[in-house]
């Protein structure tokens, strides 16, 4: 293409070729502009150690370090295109593959020596088929087994149930009077609030969305005592907490994948990936006006997984 | 003075060497130890093509190189537990003091604060860890699009596919160490992606976390696979990368003297050496240059992660987005039959897509031999346009894994542009079917007309000298055209033998008679 020679044989290639003389019309002239690149990284090195001894912003050594090294890299890159042999220089291409002799002896002595021999003894083969087999499958016990229990059923429970208090991330109670129309907390079964379990699997969202009951779905009428409303806050689409309420529509909305559901029609989903509503917490006030849970969840909270009746 | 006294002065000294010197004495040495004089020889001849776009793995390689010298520096800092402490009084950071966190994030935020160069490390990490994806993806491209995968190179391009899931895996896991409220979102959307898997998606769950998620031993598990399994995967992949393309040669693009049975370029010694050397520095420089001046993944404004928190208008790292944007996409499907649950929504974009994408990409020197029946050797690349199907198939292919990408920011675009976020939800469910649909025919015409159009591929700039008339008119005439550049006659490429055809080859040689240059094959 640009080549201005034929490729030279490399090698057969002699000092006084062209293809070995450099590609620089002024070889020296590039000689000193290469050295001024080593300078100039030269100069950025010493910064980068000035800057560090004596503690200075991170961006500026760290600016100070990475110009040094465009420089350096630069100047040998240039080093290696404009002073060292231009080229071009061909080298023949082999061919991979054997000759048809070697391959064929290749092949017998396999056969002859190992597979037929081998061959010749089924029942040992078989033997040590099934005793390796068995190892497989053994060894997955400590490397598979031993990572973990097994599900159970503890996906599809939570630790709410009939009676338990409603507290806040800092352990409070609830009080029907503590929370206006629109307002919104997180909640979590009593005593669990700072526990992995109680974070990630009973996290609930309550909401005061009305002053007066108000019925979500058929067989719900007592579940939102004073117009509050509690869900799991654990979309059904991939376990984020559904974390956004936005107050004007009623909707709550999942910030990873903006699922929304409808907070007043039993959380159903009206938009996005998420496939079913949250489940929803059916709610009492004690006699002290405080919230607590009148039952468990009746289905298991979170994203679907292949047990899931 | 005869050859055998004692050499005195420089020259007689220098003589008395040889003709090598020093060099050729420690030759002389090593060669009668190691005998690796005719190897090594070999080695150093190794002709390396010149074209930019086999720099492309390079990047990769170097940036992994940045990636194992910055991530032992993290090692030395970073605590990989869930263990919870209290940040010190006197941290830095004023709004996390007094705050519970746990030793990972912690550890993070020390390192980032209070050990020198620990936020420079920590920040060239990430990004190389980007450039190390990315220029991956962009190498690939280039080996698809000039055929280079093709008979006898399938096995390092099934290595160098495997090398890009590693790649990937690697981001996800070191993106997860740091336990931030970002990445423990990451870790539960992975934790809800493995319960989706039917049948024994609720075991891999359990196995992996050690119990429901979130438990107390991912991060320690994590880092693990982070630092020594999938690294030195990564590392054994490369040496075998590597040794295949030592092995084969390097493929090169067709030109003046370059055949299937040569490789003309420059020697690994000096030239390449110096050049791929030079460049190492340069990759090196570029990610230290990123680390300083560009933030990324700033935890500390994210905070420790609770289960029970979340973010918003979070991105992952660039090369999760195409999950994170099917997920989106991916309509609400879930069924329920006989008892048991498919969360489609969830194993579609997440377990099924993946599989096949990556499957095609495994499978695609197959696929391909299956369409064009050609079981040639080819170490001359093809020039996309001159491969129609190939190309606009690959287009098709990046455009919907680029229309995915998009759709991972559905949010950030509606409230950007003021719309609603149901049309540019509906806006990208068209675009995942229609972008790809239009961009194949496209592509394919695209190609078959540049093919027909005279080629400037290699020919420099012609400068036009503008001249005036004595009229005062002035004319542009291009420049003579550079020595080498000029139009010349080329041999007839010989039509292949696989597709050796009574009337294609007297159609061809009348098409060369009357052309000259152009040589058709059908």
């Amino acid at each position: 293409m640009t080549d201005q020679h034929e490729p030279a044989d490399i090698t057969t290639v002699t000092a006084d070729a062209p293809q070995m003389q450099p590609l620089a019309k002024d070889p020296d002239a590039m000689a000193n502009k290469i050295g001024l690149l080593f300078i100039l990284g030269l100069i950025c090195f010493l910064g980068f150690g000035v800057a560090y001894w004596q503690d200075a912003a991170f961006w500026l050594y760290g600016t100070l370090i990475g110009a040094g090294l465009v420089a350096l890299g630069s100047g040998f890159i240039a080093w290696g295109k404009y002073l060292l042999p231009k080229g071009p220089f061909v080298e023949e291409r082999h061919v991979l593959a054997s000759s048809t002799e070697e391959r064929t002896a290749f092949s017998a002595a396999l056969m002859e020596r190992g597979v037929a021999p081998i061959k010749r003894r089924k029942a040992l083969g078989a033997l040590l088929g099934g005793s390796l087999g068995v190892f497989s499958i053994v060894a997955l016990f400590p490397l598979v087994r031993s990572l973990g229990p097994l599900p159970g059923d503890s996906l599809a429970t939570t630790n709410w149930k009939k009676g338990t208090r409603l507290v806040d991330i800092n352990g409070n109670f609830i009080h029907i009077d503590q929370i206006d129309v629109g307002g919104f907390a997180t909640v979590f079964p009593e005593g669990l609030q700072l526990t992995d379990d109680g974070q990630a699997i009973d996290q609930t969202f309550l909401i005061r969305v009305d002053t007066e009951p108000f019925t979500t779905a058929k067989g719900r009428e007592d579940w939102t005592p004073s117009g509050y409303v509690a869900y799991s806050k654990l979309c059904t689409h991939l376990g984020c907490p559904v974390g956004l309420y936005e107050q004007q529509l009623e909707v709550l909305v999942c910030p990873c994948h903006q699922s929304m559901f409808k907070v007043r029609e039993a959380a159903i989903p009206t938009f996005g990936p998420a496939p079913r509503p949250l489940p929803q917490l059916p709610l009492a006030v004690d006699s002290d006006g405080y919230l607590f849970a009148a039952a468990g969840y009746n289905e298991p909270v979170g994203p679907g997984y292949w047990e899931r009746p | 003075m005869t050859a055998t006294a004692t050499p005195r002065t420089k020259r007689q000294k220098k003589e008395a060497a040889g003709p090598y010197g020093n060099v050729g004495k420690t030759v002389d040495v090593l060669d009668e130890r190691l005998g690796f004089a005719k190897g090594g020889r070999v080695f150093m001849d190794k002709i390396f093509p010149d074209h930019w776009s086999f720099m492309l793995g390079e990047i990769a390689l170097y940036s992994f190189v940045v990636l194992l010298v910055t991530g032992v520096f993290l090692t030395l800092y970073f605590v990989p537990s869930q263990r919870l402490m209290t940040v010190p009084m006197d941290f830095p950071y004023k709004p996390l003091r007094g705050d519970t966190v746990s030793e990972a994030f912690y550890s993070t935020i020390n390192m980032s604060f209070n050990v020198r160069c620990g936020l420079l490390m920590r920040q060239m990490h990430h990004w190389a860890c980007d450039i190390f994806v990315a220029s991956i993806v962009v190498h690939m491209a280039r080996v698809f699009f000039t055929g280079a995968f093709r008979k006898p190179r399938e096995a390092n391009w099934l290595v160098g596919v495997t090398l890009l899931i590693l790649a990937i895996t690697n981001g996800f896991l070191g993106y997860s160490l740091p336990d931030d409220l970002v990445s423990g979102t990451g870790i539960r959307i992975a934790d809800s992606i493995m319960l989706s898997i039917p049948v024994i998606g609720s075991y891999v769950s359990f196995f992996v976390f050690g119990g429901t998620f979130p438990g107390d031993i991912v991060i320690e598990r994590f880092f693990i696979i982070h630092v020594l399994l999938v690294p030195g995967a990564i590392m054994g992949l490369v040496g075998a990368h590597l040794g295949l393309l030592v092995r084969q040669k390097h493929t090169q693009f067709p030109g003046k003297g370059r055949t299937e049975r040569n490789v003309v370029g420059s020697p690994m010694f000096p030239v390449f050496i110096f050049k791929t050397q030079g460049f190492l520095f340069m990759v090196l420089g570029a990610c230290a240059l990123l680390g300083a001046l560009a933030q990324i993944n700033p935890v500390w404004q994210f905070g420790q992660y609770y289960a029970a928190n979340i973010s918003y208008a979070v991105q992952p790292d660039w090369y999760m987005g195409f999950l994170d944007g099917l997920l989106r996409v991916m309509p609400a499907w879930e069924f329920n039959n006989f008892g048991y649950t498919i969360p489609l929504e969830v194993t579609f974009p997440a377990v099924i897509f993946p599989g096949i994408v990556f499957n095609i990409a495994m499978a695609w020197p197959w696929i391909e031999q299956q369409f064009t029946k050609d079981k040639q050797m080819h170490h001359l690349l093809d020039r996309p346009r001159d491969v129609p199907h190939r190309t606009a198939f690959g287009v098709a292919f990046f455009a919907l894994l680029a229309i995915l990408f998009i759709a991972s920011s559905t949010d950030v675009l509606a409230n950007f542009f003021h719309v609603s976020l149901n049309f540019v939800l509906i806006l990208m469910r068209v675009l995942c079917f229609v972008v790809p649909v239009i961009a194949y025919p496209v592509t394919y015409f695209i190609c078959i007309e540049l093919q027909g159009g005279g080629s400037l591929m290699g020919k420099r700039k012609r400068a036009n000298v503008v001249v005036r008339t004595e009229e005062g008119e002035y004319i542009a005439n291009p420049s003579d055209p550079r020595p080498g550049d000029a139009h010349e006659e080329l041999d007839a490429t010989p039509v292949p033998t696989f597709i050796i055809d009574e009337a294609v080859v007297v159609e061809a040689e009348e098409v060369v008679s009357e052309g000259g240059v152009k040589v058709a094959a059908r």
